[in-house]
């Protein structure tokens, strides 16, 4: 499968990563060198197979349901960018 | 006395047990030859004045109860520090301070242990040459011109120029053994599960794992008992007692079946790697182990899916860094433009390469394609190794397909960079153990190593066979120090 | 009850059109802490304190399962009797957004913990049964605020992570009252299973509304729509009647309908094509790599079962049955938990009948005329059940009884010392009604020759004089008897 530059558009504003335009043709030849290479897989017949769910035989653990953590405004804050005393803030979201 | 610096883990922790030097003549020495590693550039944050501070209060405490007591030890900067600027080799994380400690490190820390310095490595450990850093290249101590590996490049590194005692590293898909490989040290991978994932930054969570970088196997020993252990906030930890790994290392592997994979003899690699798998094997059997010819038919297929399976996850993982909570940002008009912008300027080419590969195999119609093709066929590889550890204990294999490459030689070419890890990457898509340990050298005298692959949780027979293959191959340091 | 025949349908100028509506409803499970992290859920506390790094997608930062939730999730599961699947898978949705602070939602995709079930709905047409297709377990998101600031959003992460159940039934609503009844259907259930408050002003109950149309009698379902987020019955109403009218307009306008998602704007009672989640709608979902598969051990499921607390159906027909109320009542009591709750109190040493009465009549106008719930009555069912066995044991007269009722209403007052205090128990002395009849006879000396000359009307006259007599005391029973004897 060859990822032509519309793809590689498509894909990377699901990814949000904005690309220059000037970038596009050298990113579909890497992407479709890189997927000409994976589809060898194609080769494999795996009507059979049962896809991998878990690479570790045990069950999911839990734990029990009691508040242990929060009240840590600062630190989840420290961070970021862009925040005032109670908020991160970002660009205006249009809805 | 040789320099400190030069010592083994080890021995160090042993020296200053018994008081033959302190904790801060230990730190100090270590400090010295750091400092004059510029060149190597493995280091991203250093905290030598933290880590000597600690040095002299150990001195005065004299607790020598934990396994690392004393010691200082740098580690790849893919581990979150309590404090200390945390980058994943990426621009952006470049500004990014944690407010916690990965589980990992914090194990080092109750073992007596403290933070020297955060390593160089590959953007978010996507790499195997350590070219893709925000933070520049590292160079192998081998040759100013040569790569160190990949993605633990700075770990590998600092530990062969003696910049640090020992470190950790992280191994995805090679990128703990392929960069001991090409650096003439000890890297292994612990089974899937074995150590928390808690507080590393996350590549493919499914194949990420945490494992020491030592200069020998009696290191490799301590520091990945030191390490392990099941954690509550890891749901993919294992519930099983850690082992002392240290005081059960014995050479004494008589009996031992080792499988040998006809499926890794590919095409094209240099007869220098296949004389030195047939080195190993005169080795193993000169310990007294049992040779046995097996066959793990789907190992081609391994790069394949885990170019597939990596990337898919990592696009996912990497969703996170949007410039809201930390970390890089950039303008932009509104909320999505200041997304596009943030992470088109934060992340490098490689990083960008394999989010927009996992975006595309996950997209809508393709999923069954690849992902899920994907899996099935990591379900195949992981049955052609159940069969083999039926009749085998152990099996070995290069960790290579070459020694240590020049920087640039494969930068623009990503498959060609992705066939390195070639070896390793089925260890990874299995959840099994694996170590390379140094074994010889190529015709221009830079270091190769062998890979031993062991059943789930038995990193103690790896670790027994590299100890009979250290033993025999007598390997030793052999590059002249250009760097300072 | 009146015989009433289903009659939703949106009559256009060419046809006559039915209306088709299935509902995604999220439930958030009442827990302490949220699904994947040990931060608080509660509602209403200053913004990002109630987050943990795992909340706040930091770097490294993993989910565990809280079990509390998944259990909630298999009673809700059972409470529908719905399949509950042994294995289920937590996948990621992936879209980016400010509120989203890991870039994806866990969620359950192809393996949802719960499989088919179904709500019985009673409607004024009988009894419907809606088919839910799933139940699956999901983290919320947090909270943009758009309105705080001209140029930014500001965002809060408190609700980030806490834990939903997404209930999505098939598409067998039919019209605006029959979502109101499911709506309340479902989250009577819930509530009865505490495993959701159903609040709907703080958000813990909301639903995505998937509207299309079809002309009577045709087979084939329609393009739908899906309106977000509606978080209200009313606002639900009317979004589908705006939207099912849109859709006939169009379609009778010989156009297309295009599969979207659409916003309600509770402004304009109108709903709009919502194009800024066009192109982030594939979600790329996958197996989340940092959970395994959740695999249930059938003994959990059976304990659950037996543990489950008696449901509104079954509630409603042991009340039919045992308390022979008519199905009418019954639904009522069974509608709230905290109704049926009340009345089963009540009635532990009372007549039911009159229980009955005395609820749903005169303390629902009381609860209604001052906006309480049934949970918030000024009147305990304590003192309810006592007004009520005064009445059956004739210390008070049913007059009477309304008037201590009204006076029971401040503070909660038990109605016996009212009683007792404003000395308001029934005269039935026979002796002391004697004496209040004879008096009253004695002075009514001509109507007394009337009513033996033939006028029996005015008996009534004389049981009024008597009572007004006795200030309403005197127990009519008795007043009967006597008077009836004294007359002849």
């Amino acid at each position: 499968m060859s990822i032509d530059k519309d793809t590689v558009k498509h894909i990377s504003k699901l990814a949000r990563i904005s690309l220059d335009e000037n970038k596009v043709e050298s990113l579909s030849k890497d992407l479709t060198s890189i997927m000409k290479f994976i589809e060898s897989l194609n080769e494999l017949n795996t009507d059979k197979t049962t896809p991998l769910t878990s690479i570790i035989n045990a069950s999911l653990k839990s734990r029990k349901d009691e508040v242990k953590d929060g009240k840590i405004r600062n630190q989840i804050l420290k961070n970021s960018p862009e925040k005032n005393d109670e908020f991160f803030v970002v660009p205006k979201v249009i809805e | 006395m040789s320099k400190i610096s030069e010592l083994s883990l080890t021995k160090i922790v042993n020296g200053i047990k018994k008081k033959d030097f302190s904790s801060e003549e230990v730190t100090k020495s270590f400090i010295d030859s750091s400092k004059k590693s510029k060149k190597l550039n493995t280091y991203i944050t250093e905290c030598f004045d933290e880590a000597l501070k600690f040095s002299k209060n150990f001195d005065k405490k004299k607790d020598y109860k934990g396994l690392l007591s004393g010691v200082p030890i740098a580690v790849k900067d893919l581990f979150c520090t309590k404090n200390v600027k945390t980058t994943a080799g990426s621009k952006i994380l470049h500004n990014f301070i944690p407010t916690y400690e990965s589980t990992v490190t914090n194990n080092l820390w109750s073992q007596g242990a403290f933070l020297l310095g955060k390593l160089n490595c590959d953007e978010f450990a996507m790499g195997s040459s350590n070219e893709t850093s925000f933070f520049g290249n590292v160079k192998n101590p081998y040759g100013e011109k040569l790569v160190p590996g990949g993605s633990s490049g700075g770990s590998a590194s600092a530990l062969a120029a003696g910049l640090t005692p020992a470190t950790i590293g992280t191994d995805t898909g090679g990128s703990i053994r392929q960069p001991a490989s090409f650096t003439g040290t000890v890297g292994l991978k612990p089974t899937y599960g074995r150590c928390s994932r808690w507080g590393i930054v996350a590549f493919a969570s499914s194949l990420d794992q945490a494992g020491p970088m030592t200069n020998n196997v009696e290191d490799s020993a301590l520091l990945l008992q030191a390490m392990s252990g099941y954690d509550s906030k890891d749901s993919t930890s294992v519930d099983k007692k850690v082992e002392n790994y240290s005081s059960n290392l014995t050479e004494k592997i008589k009996g031992l079946k080792i499988g040998i994979p006809k499926e890794y003899r590919v095409d094209k690699m240099p007869t220098e790697i296949d004389d030195l798998w047939k080195k190993g094997i005169e080795y193993l059997k000169d310990a007294g182990a049992i040779i046995k010819n097996i066959s793990l038919e789907h190992t081609m297929y391994a790069l394949p899916a885990y170019y597939i399976v990596a990337p898919a996850e990592a696009s996912s993982n990497l969703a996170r860094y949007d410039g809201v909570k930390y970390g890089h940002r950039a303008r932009g008009k509104n909320l999505i433009e200041m997304y596009e912008n943030t992470r088109s300027e934060g992340f490098g080419n490689e990083v960008k390469r394999r989010i927009l590969i996992g975006t595309y195999v996950l997209s809508s119609g393709y999923y069954d394609a690849y992902y899920l093709k994907a899996q099935k066929v990591r379900q195949l590889i992981k049955n052609d190794f159940d069969k083999a550890f039926k009749d085998v204990d152990a099996i070995l294999t290069p960790s290579t397909p070459s020694s240590a490459f020049k920087i640039g030689d494969k930068s623009d070419d990503p498959v060609s960079m992705y066939l390195n890890d070639i070896f390793t990457v089925p260890v990874n898509l299995s959840g099994l153990p694996a170590i390379s340990v140094p074994a010889g050298y190529d015709k221009n005298n830079l270091p190769l190593g062998l890979q031993l692959i062991g059943k789930a949780f038995d990193e103690q027979t790896i670790l027994n066979l590299s100890l009979a293959i250290e033993k025999r191959a007598n390997f030793k340091k052999n590059y002249k120090v250009w760097w300072s | 009850m009146t015989e009433k025949k289903f009659d939703y349908f949106i009559s256009g100028e060419k046809a006559k059109w039915e209306v088709i509506i299935g509902l995604e409803v999220h439930a958030q499970v009442l827990s302490q802490s949220k699904l994947f992290s040990s931060s608080s859920t509660k509602f209403g506390s200053e913004p990002n304190t109630q987050v943990s790094l795992v909340d706040s997608g930091f770097p490294g930062m993993l989910p565990v399962i809280n079990q509390f939730c998944v259990e909630q999730s298999i009673k809700t599961g059972l409470g529908l009797k719905a399949k509950i699947n042994l294995n289920s898978v937590f996948d990621r949705k992936n879209y980016f957004y400010a509120d989203l602070p890991q870039g994806y939602q866990i969620s359950q995709y192809k393996n949802p913990i719960v499989g088919e079930g179904e709500v019985i709905l009673d409607m004024p047409y009988g009894s419907k049964k809606i088919r839910i297709e799933r139940l699956h377990l999901e983290q919320d998101a947090g909270k943009s605020i758009h309105d705080m600031d001209p140029e930014n959003s500001f965002v809060d992460l408190n609700r980030s992570g806490v834990a939903l159940m997404e209930i999505v039934s098939k598409p067998d609503l039919r019209s605006p009252e029959e979502v109101n009844i499911y709506i309340k259907k479902l989250r009577s259930i819930m509530r009865y299973l505490e495993t959701c408050d159903g609040n709907m002003q703080e958000g813990s109950l909301r639903a995505d509304v998937n509207v299309s149309v079809r002309k009577v009698g045709d087979k084939k379902y329609g393009t739908r729509c899906e309106i977000k987020n509606v978080n209200s019955i009313k606002f639900m109403q009317a979004a589908i009647e705006y939207e099912a009218n849109r859709q006939v307009q169009l379609l009778e306008a010989g156009k297309t309908i295009d599969q979207e998602t659409r916003l309600f704007d509770t402004k304009k009672n109108s709903t709009r094509s919502m194009r800024s989640k066009e192109d982030a709608h594939d979600y790329r979902y996958f197996p989340d790599p940092d959970l395994l598969p959740l695999n249930l051990d059938k003994s959990l499921i059976d304990k659950l079962k037996k543990e489950l607390p008696e449901l509104p159906d079954q509630k409603k027909e042991r009340f039919i049955k045992e308390h022979n109320l008519s199905p009418y009542e019954a639904n009522i009591l069974v509608s709230e938990k905290e109704i049926s709750d009340y009345y089963e109190e009540v009635i532990k040493e009372c007549d039911k009948k009159l229980a009955i009465n005395w609820i749903t009549v005169e303390l629902f106008a009381v609860l209604n005329k001052k906006n309480l719930s049934i949970t918030q009555s000024p009147i305990s069912a304590k003192n309810l059940s006592s007004l009520i066995k005064m009445i059956t044991s004739g210390k008070i007269s049913g007059k009477i009884a309304k008037d201590v009722f009204e006076k029971m209403q401040t503070g909660d007052k038990d109605p016996k010392q009212i009683v007792e205090k404003e000395g308001l128990l029934q005269q039935s002395d026979p002796k002391e009604l004697e004496k209040i009849i004879v008096s009253v006879i004695s002075k009514n000396q001509d109507k007394v020759t009337q009513y033996k000359s033939g006028k029996e009307k005015l008996f009534g006259y004389f049981v009024g004089e008597v009572m007004k007599a006795s200030k309403g005391k005197a127990n009519p029973q008795l007043v009967n008897e006597i008077l009836k004897k004294k007359l002849h």
